[in-house]
């Protein structure tokens, strides 16, 4: 057994044990952390596949991003977690039913005819580059359409956006920055002049403003 | 040592996509300094962008298939024709819906982006070249189809529909792409054709399990986008949730891009194992036949009994399928032109009828048409007996191809099942006929129309449509033939 298949074993290990964990603690917060774990046990067995661009990526879009704006969610929302529990128990025997059917399924599948797979040559190690240049180069070359279509994809995600969030509400008091910037001193402030020097000739008599 | 190489003449097979891309984005601009008031700007500069794309589509088709951006994007008779037929039925949505939406206050220029950016989507879905084109092709349609239906955010049964539709359409999708992932690993190769040259589709090849485990998702996938049951459970709710217009377009626009990403994955990738696939589509067909004539006899609504009809009707439309030769493809591509023709013209009608606070959705609302307006009533009543199959409608003729499309693939008892629920269907259908002349109206005064003469034009044009190309049907039907002729033998 070479040190890449122990570790890779250690991570699939530490992936599938933080998967189960998401789904097994009692607290949001620690299931969120968990499922941190499982995206960083994921992203070592990939780096271990030589695919380190997918693995950095992983690591920044979905931990970094993904999970932190999932953990503000779950802390800011302050989910009452017990209610949350109740039917866990009653729901496990269908659960477990579905998930035995499932594992049974995918062993037929994989299990079965695991030695009739193709295993397809490493493009970016026959090109003689690293698996980033070649993932690159694949992207902007060969599937250059489909990548310009998944930004309109993203497009589209935003205008949809719009229609179904932005409401006009009427009554409502807000700044105009614009304005705010564009104001003068004398739009605000009216110097009075005044001699300094007079006495008071009547008291009670309010002072001009 | 990147290697970029770029064809120049890429650009011109997409021209159609790349402009209709280049359009969307300036009505998209445009539409940021209009007024409300001057919203229809953007509905003529839409149906411009569409006539535009239409006209490229057509002068621009090569004579042999092309194919584009490394096999990416094909272009070729089957994708012009469902192509045009796609713009045209958009351009029936933004005539038709237009009053409608006003009425509804979803007259906004999101409505229009989202309708172009999604036949955009089916544009490419039709051509797709590759797994991966057909799969984002897919998500661009699905995704502005589920802002659609939400559109009208205040009602809770546009809610409701467009969450049915959005978490039963992710699952489809996934569905899809795990399919798509065993075609992958079966043969090594994203491209369709590529995919049928390198498959070893005999009974004891190497791969063949995984072959057909992955056609068992595809078949699924596709099965959920043209709501075949039994994975039709969304159809109904969104069909009655989603406003009439955006009803209109899922009813009609994307059931042809169904087609295409269809005939595009059963025939192009997988037409080795035709064998499997009949035998899966036969059983959706006669399940699809029985469950949508039966259950829309119940219907009450208008909206959801046309839903149920959408059903048996991809019944029918698998039935072609079951012929796999591009001549069963032929009648079944011939007989979703025919359908979306058809449900255009009842959806328009219902639009036509459909006033603010007032949706004309319910078959009682049809009581008496004639009386009220007898030309809307004529209308409507040639779009019920054709969607029956009445003859000489065109409806007719379209079940007549393929029922011989079936008969010649020796599938006698899927001929007898389709006739059986065609004569079930024919009560539903003709139910709303007998409304809409024997009953008296609820109301005796003439139905009010809407100011928007155009759309009473194109209405009745389509109406009348029905009956000449119930006369005239051979030159479409060729149309078709040829078609899928020349693009079966590309792709083979």
């Amino acid at each position: 057994m070479t040190f890449p298949l122990i570790c890779f074993y250690l991570f699939a290990a530490a992936t599938t044990l933080a998967a189960l964990a998401v789904i097994l603690v009692r607290n949001p917060v620690h299931a969120a952390l968990c499922l941190v774990l499982t995206f960083f046990s994921a992203a070592c067995t990939w780096l271990l596949a030589d695919a380190e661009f997918l693995a950095i990526v992983l690591v920044l879009v979905y931990v970094g991003a993904v999970m932190v704006l999932f953990l503000f969610v779950v802390m800011m929302l302050d989910v009452d977690i017990d209610p949350l529990r109740e039917g866990f128990i009653r729901a496990l025997p269908v659960g477990l039913l579905v998930a035995a059917v499932m594992l049974a399924e995918m062993l037929a599948l994989i299990g079965v005819r695991v030695m009739d797979m193709p295993v397809t040559p490493d493009p970016a190690a026959a090109a003689g580059v690293s698996n980033t240049t070649w993932l690159a180069s694949a992207l902007f070359s060969q599937y250059l359409l489909p990548f310009e279509v998944a930004a309109l994809i993203l497009t589209v995600a935003i205008i949809a956006a719009i229609p179904l969030t932005l409401r006009h509400r009427t009554g409502v008091r807000m700044q105009n920055p614009g304005k705010q910037v564009l104001v003068r001193p004398q739009d605000r402030l009216r110097i009075v002049k005044m001699v300094a020097t007079k006495p008071a000739a009547t008291s009670g008599e309010a002072p001009t403003p | 040592m990147i290697n970029i190489a770029f064809n120049p003449n890429d650009l011109v097979t997409v021209l159609p996509e790349l402009f209709l891309l280049g359009a969307t984005c300036a009505i998209l601009l445009i539409d940021l300094f209009l007024k409300q008031a001057q919203r229809n700007l953007t509905h003529v500069l839409s149906l411009l962008a569409l006539a535009v794309t239409a006209w490229l589509v057509w002068s621009g088709s090569p004579a042999q298939a092309t194919s584009a951006f490394n096999g990416m994007f094909v272009r070729d008779a089957v994708g012009t024709v469902l192509k045009l037929f796609i713009l045209l039925t958009t351009a029936l949505v933004y005539v038709y819906g237009r009053l409608y939406m006003r009425d509804r206050k979803l007259f906004v220029g999101e409505l229009y982006l989202l309708l172009l950016f999604a036949t955009l989507g089916m544009m490419l879905l039709v051509s797709a070249g590759s797994l991966v084109t057909v799969y984002l092709g897919l998500e661009l349609l699905t995704l502005s189809s589920y802002a659609l239906v939400a559109l009208n955010r205040d009602s809770v049964m546009s809610s409701e529909a467009a969450i049915k539709y959005f978490v039963l359409g992710a699952l489809a999708s996934g569905l899809l792409l795990y399919g798509m992932s065993m075609l992958y690993g079966a043969t090594g190769t994203l491209d369709l054709a590529q995919i049928h040259a390198a498959a070893d589709f005999s009974v004891g090849g190497a791969h063949r399990n995984l072959l057909v485990f992955g056609l068992v998702f595809l078949v699924v996938g596709i099965a959920f986008k043209l709501g075949a049951v039994p994975f039709h459970m969304w159809l109904p709710d969104v069909y009655q949730g989603a406003p009439t217009a955006i009803t209109l377009f899922i009813g009609t626009a994307s059931k042809l891009a169904a087609f295409g990403m269809a005939w595009r994955l059963l025939e192009v990738a997988m037409g080795g194992l035709h064998a499997q696939w009949t035998l899966m589509l036969a059983i959706l067909a006669a399940i699809s036949l029985a469950v949508g004539n039966v259950v829309a006899i119940a219907q009450t609504n208008l909206k959801r009994m046309l839903a149920y009809s959408t059903i048996s009707h991809v019944g029918f439309v698998l039935l072609g399928f079951v012929n796999a030769t591009p001549a069963g493809y032929a009648s079944a591509m011939f007989y979703m032109i025919c359908y979306a023709l058809m449900t255009a013209v009842a959806f328009g009608v219902i639009l036509l009828l459909a006033r603010a606070g007032f949706e004309a959705e319910e078959i009682v609302d049809f009581k008496g048409l004639n009386q009220r307006n007898p030309w809307y009533a004529g209308v409507m009543a040639i779009a019920m007996f054709s969607l029956a199959g009445v003859p000489p409608l065109f409806g007719f003729f379209a079940k007549l191809m393929v029922l011989k499309a079936v008969i010649d693939a020796g599938q006698m008892w899927l001929a007898i099942v389709a006739i059986v629920f065609a004569i079930v269907g024919l009560f539903y259908y003709l139910n709303v006929v007998k409304v809409m002349y024997f009953d008296e109206p609820a109301e005796k005064n003439a139905l009010p129309l809407p100011a928007d003469t155009g759309m009473r034009w194109v209405l009745s044009l389509n109406g009348l449509a029905l009956i000449a190309l119930g006369i005239g049907w051979g030159p479409l039907l060729d149309w078709c033939n040829q078609a899928l002729l020349a693009s079966s033998q590309f792709a083979r």
